[in-house]
């Protein structure tokens, strides 16, 4: 008999472990060796990064494509302003919170939405963040169409800036690990069947829409936590406008194209994504509409015809996994 | 007789699974030839492949001595081949009547048209107004059969048309393949019930697991051969 | 009083709400296909309009002699040269694609034209009413979008019932492969059926930016009003779009009867309810999912 195993790890992804790692160590080692200035950009990318990783969960590997991700933003950020500003609580334990605060709504709200499916579930989803942000809109304790800071007296600067950066950093990193995880375990499986051949995988005894559901919660919740270290350091919250805490041009476009671009469907796909995305763009910062024509471009270049963006396609010439979450059958030969 | 139909070492799959493993055969003009095979012997993939809605992997498929292998669907119907399919496939947007005139609406000229397919399947014509949708099994058939003759096709394919229908409805239709016959059209049928195919057949192939196992005329193959060919297994070991 | 007035303005609003959902009832209709810049489009024919009303100095109704061909080619050419290659696979590729396409749209717009809101002048029928009482008059531009819209649909399901083209249609969208089996040309049907979808979604856009205002970044808000109302209305049917448009527009003028924060949520809210309790809409065959 022959005897066969299953495995995950591979040279490459052992390899990228321990880079990885070294990596995070520097990066949590920020606050002592780097400027206030990266800082601030770097809780940014990270912002981006988790969003990113959420959104490509949901659609690279659940097939649900969503438009309507920065309701769960504007969601987070308002159930932060609601607890700290109108309720007095303390501003670090309110973070968590806010978070199931905005779980907790995605659950009536993906009721309504997964009566639809493909684009109309994606214009859907965009509809439900309009409803939201409208009827923020019209509550004037939490600052009505003008927007509000978030109290944040008694917490020093340093300090505030400090733990701002360590939240970002959790999200967006623990972002990547979350979608690692997740994965990795037997709900990811079912994603995966799902992703492959929906009508198979009902044969299997997978239940779709529950699956599908479940990772909706998930991205809500991630993406309101991601919503907090943000809107810690931005300070000022808006429902709409230009930097407005539901807009699209400031989440969602972006988040699709670092996916798109980057590589759907993958979980390296979303961090070159970022990265590059937000590189590019503190380069252009003074020509904001042509580098988001550019980015348009470039996205729908990929959809019409790299459908598997600069990850995809790298790993289908090289077969390289950085996150082995595929498993390979390992014929170790027949036994003695 | 002239050749209409030319498969030359035709492969056909579908993503990782291959179907069809080097089909040759050919039917000539005016010709009624069967293909008969079990389930999932590559019989409704081939017809697929002549009408062109599975493409090749390999090989190449010849209509009137010219290669039509990358030609679209559409364009072999005007090229006079046209396709009875598998699950009949009646628009259920349409009425009866529009589902017969759609089949015209490609406007070759020929002996078919709306009169004559009513003549010739006369349970049609109480029905006209109907809508595609709720019509019995045999009512669809007989619909599908009459669509495909208005394209005035000069190759007609039959794909199965005795699924799922009770046997004197199934006789009824192949009723019809005479009267098809006498136009001249050439007509290929593709068909589980072998008494059914080789009563219609001037020559025959037979299919197994994407290959060709058999080919001739019916009176003067056994019925051992058939047997073989069509299971893959000699009856020398079965039960008598 | 004043009840009456908001349904009488509801339901001419709901003729442009109803202009801008017949294209996005078309192409789903036809090849399942849901082109998120819809409402992008509609802007960049108003100002396409604007810049024509400019440069030859006419109303601005006039020029659509010249945007709505245009527009009809131009749908023409973006699904054969773009959209055909994200018919029919992934939808996602097909939600990022026309995303995109939006995305470039709205500022490339941007650039062109600065963030400032703008309007179509048309003289003196932006004003121009009928009186029916002292609270209820019937302005003259809303009713003749009304018309439009009620004429577009009529014709479009005439050209639909009647025509081989439009026999055509309905196989497309029954079953694409089987109507290929009918000789038909599957490809130039998406075609057209886009054609016809952008053009009277140019339409919208031109009578919009007749009646109000616009900028850059209102397409989105209009994608949104055009996919209510089919939702709404019911897919299947494009007298449902009409039905669809009408409610949405008297939801939203009822709503602002109330309070004028609540106007176009209310219209939301109609959208959802029909959504959680009635998915197939009121005139649906089939349900959206």
């Amino acid at each position: 008999m022959r005897s066969i195993k299953v495995t995950r790890g591979t040279t490459a992804s052992r390899i990228f472990a321990v880079v990885a790692l070294a990596g995070v160590a520097i990066l949590a080692a920020m606050p002592s060796w780097g400027e206030p200035a990266m800082q601030r950009k770097m809780v940014e990318l990270f912002t981006l990064l988790a969003l990113a990783q959420m959104w490509n969960l949901l659609a690279g590997f659940a097939g649900v494509v969503s438009v309507g991700q920065q309701a769960f933003m504007g969601l987070g950020a308002y159930a932060m302003i609601f607890l700290v500003n109108v309720h007095g609580k303390d501003l670090y334990t309110s973070v968590p919170i806010a978070a199931l605060i905005v779980a907790v709504l995605a659950v009536p709200m993906g009721l309504v939405a997964f009566r639809l499916r493909g684009s109309y579930f994606a214009i859907g989803t965009w509809v439900l963040a309009e409803v939201a942000s409208k009827v923020i809109i019209t509550r004037k304790s939490l600052g009505a169409g003008d927007g509000v800071s978030l109290k944040v007296a008694g917490h020093s600067v340093a300090s505030r800036q400090d733990v701002t950066y360590w939240l970002a950093m959790g999200t967006g990193i623990g972002a990547i690990l979350l979608a690692y995880l997740v994965l990795r375990s037997r709900l990811g499986l079912q994603m995966q069947a799902i992703r492959d051949d929906e009508g198979g995988a009902r044969g299997l005894g997978v239940n779709v829409y529950r699956t599908r559901f479940v990772i909706w919660v998930v991205a809500a919740f991630w993406t309101g936590l991601a919503a907090a270290p943000y809107y810690l350091q931005q300070l000022r919250v808006q429902p709409v406008g230009t930097g407005g805490a539901f807009s699209v041009v400031l989440w969602t476009a972006p988040i699709i194209f670092i996916v798109v671009i980057g590589g759907i469907g993958t979980i390296e796909g979303p961090v070159i994504g970022a990265v590059l995305y937000y590189f590019l763009r503190n380069r252009f910062q003074d020509h904001q509409t042509v580098y988001l024509i550019a980015m348009g471009l470039v996205a729908l270049g990929v959809a019409l015809f790299l459908q598997g963006g600069i990850w995809g396609t790298f790993r289908r010439r090289f077969s390289i996994d950085l996150f082995p979450v595929r498993r390979r059958l390992v014929d170790n030969g027949p036994d003695r | 007789m002239t050749e209409l139909l030319r498969i030359e070492s035709l492969d056909v799959g579908y993503g990782d699974f291959q179907a069809l493993f080097g089909i040759n055969l050919d039917v000539a003009e005016a010709e009624t030839v069967s293909i008969i095979g079990a389930n999932g012997a590559g019989k409704s993939t081939l017809l697929k492949a002549i009408v062109g809605l599975v493409p090749p992997m390999r090989g190449d498929i010849l209509f009137d001595g010219k290669s039509i292998a990358s030609r679209p669907t559409h364009r072999r119907v005007t090229d006079g081949i046209a396709l009875v399919p598998e699950g009949r496939r009646i628009f259920p947007s349409l009425t009866v009547e529009e589902n017969i005139v759609i089949g015209g609406d490609v406007g070759r000229p020929g002996p078919w048209n709306k009169m004559k397919v009513l003549d010739a399947f006369p349970l049609l014509a109480p029905l006209l107004r109907r809508s595609g949708e709720g019509l019995s099994g045999g009512e669809r058939q007989t619909l599908a059969i009459g669509r495909a003759l208005m394209a005035n096709p000069r190759l007609l394919l039959l794909d199965e048309v005795s699924l799922g229908l009770a046997p004197v409805v199934v006789r009824q239709v192949y009723e019809a393949v005479p009267v098809i016959k006498a136009q001249g059209t050439t007509v290929l049928v593709i068909e589980q019930d072998v008494n059914q195919a080789l009563a219609v057949a001037d020559r025959f192939y037979c299919l197994l697991e994407g290959r060709i196992a058999l080919s001739g005329v019916p009176g003067e193959v056994t019925k051992e051969q058939i047997t073989e060919a069509y299971f893959g297994m000699s009856t020398a070991q079965g039960d008598h | 009083m004043v009840w009456v007035n908001a349904i009488v303005q509801g339901i001419l609003l709901g003729g442009l709400y109803a202009l801008f959902a017949t294209g996005l009832s078309l192409a789903f209709g036809v090849m399942r296909f849901v082109n998120l810049a819809h409402g992008d489009i509609a802007i960049l024919a108003a100002f396409m309009a604007l810049s024509l009303t400019r440069t030859l100095d006419v109303n601005p109704l006039v020029t659509l002699l010249i945007v709505v061909p245009g527009a009809f080619v131009v749908g023409f050419a973006l699904q054969r040269l773009v959209f055909d290659r994200v018919v029919g696979v992934d939808p996602s590729f097909q939600i990022v694609a026309t995303f995109g396409v939006g995305v470039i749209i709205q500022n490339a717009l941007l650039e062109k034209y600065t963030a400032d809101t703008q309007g179509l002048n048309v003289g003196r029928l932006e004003t121009a009413s009928i009186k029916v009482n002292d609270t209820i008059s019937i302005g003259w531009l809303p009713l003749i979008t009304l018309l439009c819209a009620i004429g577009v649909l009529g014709g479009l399901a005439m050209f639909i019932k009647r025509t081989k083209l439009g026999r055509a249609f309905r196989a497309t969208s029954d079953d694409p492969d089987a109507a290929r089996l009918m000789g038909i040309d599957v490809r130039r049907v998406f075609a057209v059926a886009m054609a016809l979808a952008i053009a009277t979604v140019a339409l919208a856009g031109v009578l919009l930016g007749a009646r109000g205002s616009f900028a850059p970044f209102s397409g989105p808000e209009n994608l949104i009003f055009a996919f209510e109302a089919v939702v709404i209305g019911g897919l299947g049917s494009l007298w449902g779009t009409l039905a669809g448009g009408v409610t949405l527009g008297v939801a939203q003028l009822i709503g602002n009867q109330i309070d004028p924060q609540w106007g176009q949520l209310a219209g939301h809210l109609v959208f959802l309810a029909v959504l959680a309790t009635r998915p197939t809409g009121m005139f649906g065959k089939v349900a959206i999912r």
